[in-house]
């Protein structure tokens, strides 16, 4: 079961420069809040924002991890 | 391999999305929906009185698989609008809030929360934009 620990410490480790904070939704380890800080984000539109994120899980969404709400910014 | 051969089924989902200026694919049906990322979706789209095609991706879940092959966008709900992803739940309800969504689809953005509509023929708010907890 995936933690919010190991969702963090994953798209941190995929966007380089970015602050990642998850919350278990429901305490269930299968729905998880994620707002990512990151530069990388900027002149993304906020689908390819979301995609670098989702693209961290590949099949992983949908999967073990059933729902990943996404919040984006830029740190500036 | 059969992966050259028709696929109906996304050809479908293709065929629905160029005819409909606007449509949504969500876990049940506006009316009934199956999930809470799904209601909060079709409720904006609702609340902005935006006329919309819904469908039920749960019935087969290879109407799920082929949507998001078709989108490379993993999760449900997904709006299209003139044919292009929009986005999802999270997307969908940062663009209502900012009136954005109202003027991707042509019509009068939300009231604002902090102005109480006169008139006692006013429904209450069919949705809160509660998407980011914590």
């Amino acid at each position: 079961m995936p933690t919010t620990h190991e969702l963090k410490s994953r798209i941190e480790a995929a966007i380089p420069g970015a602050e990642a904070e998850v919350v278990d939704l429901n305490g269930g380890g299968d729905h998880f809040q994620a707002t990512v800080v990151a530069d990388a984000f900027a002149g993304k539109s906020r689908l390819e924002q979301h995609r670098l994120i989702y693209d961290v899980f590949g099949d992983e969404v949908g999967g073990p991890i059933h729902a990943l709400s996404i919040t984006t910014r830029t740190s500036t | 391999m059969s992966e050259t051969e028709t696929n109906p089924i996304r050809d479908a989902i293709q065929q629905a999305i160029d005819e409909h200026p606007v449509i949504l694919f969500m876990k049940g049906t506006p009316e009934a929906p199956a999930c809470g990322f799904s209601a909060r979706t079709a409720g904006a789209l609702q609340d902005l009185e935006a006329p919309f095609a819904a469908v039920d991706i749960l019935p087969d879940p290879r109407i799920r698989q082929e949507l998001s092959a078709i989108s490379n966008w993993p999760t449900i709900p997904q709006l299209f609008v003139k044919g292009e992803l929009v986005g999802g739940a999270d997307i969908v309800a940062e663009m209502y809030a900012s009136g954005e969504l109202a003027q991707a689809l042509g019509v009068e953005p939300p009231e604002d929360a902090g102005e109480a509509p006169a008139g006692e023929d006013v429904a209450p708010p069919p949705l809160s934009i509660e998407n980011r907890l914590g």
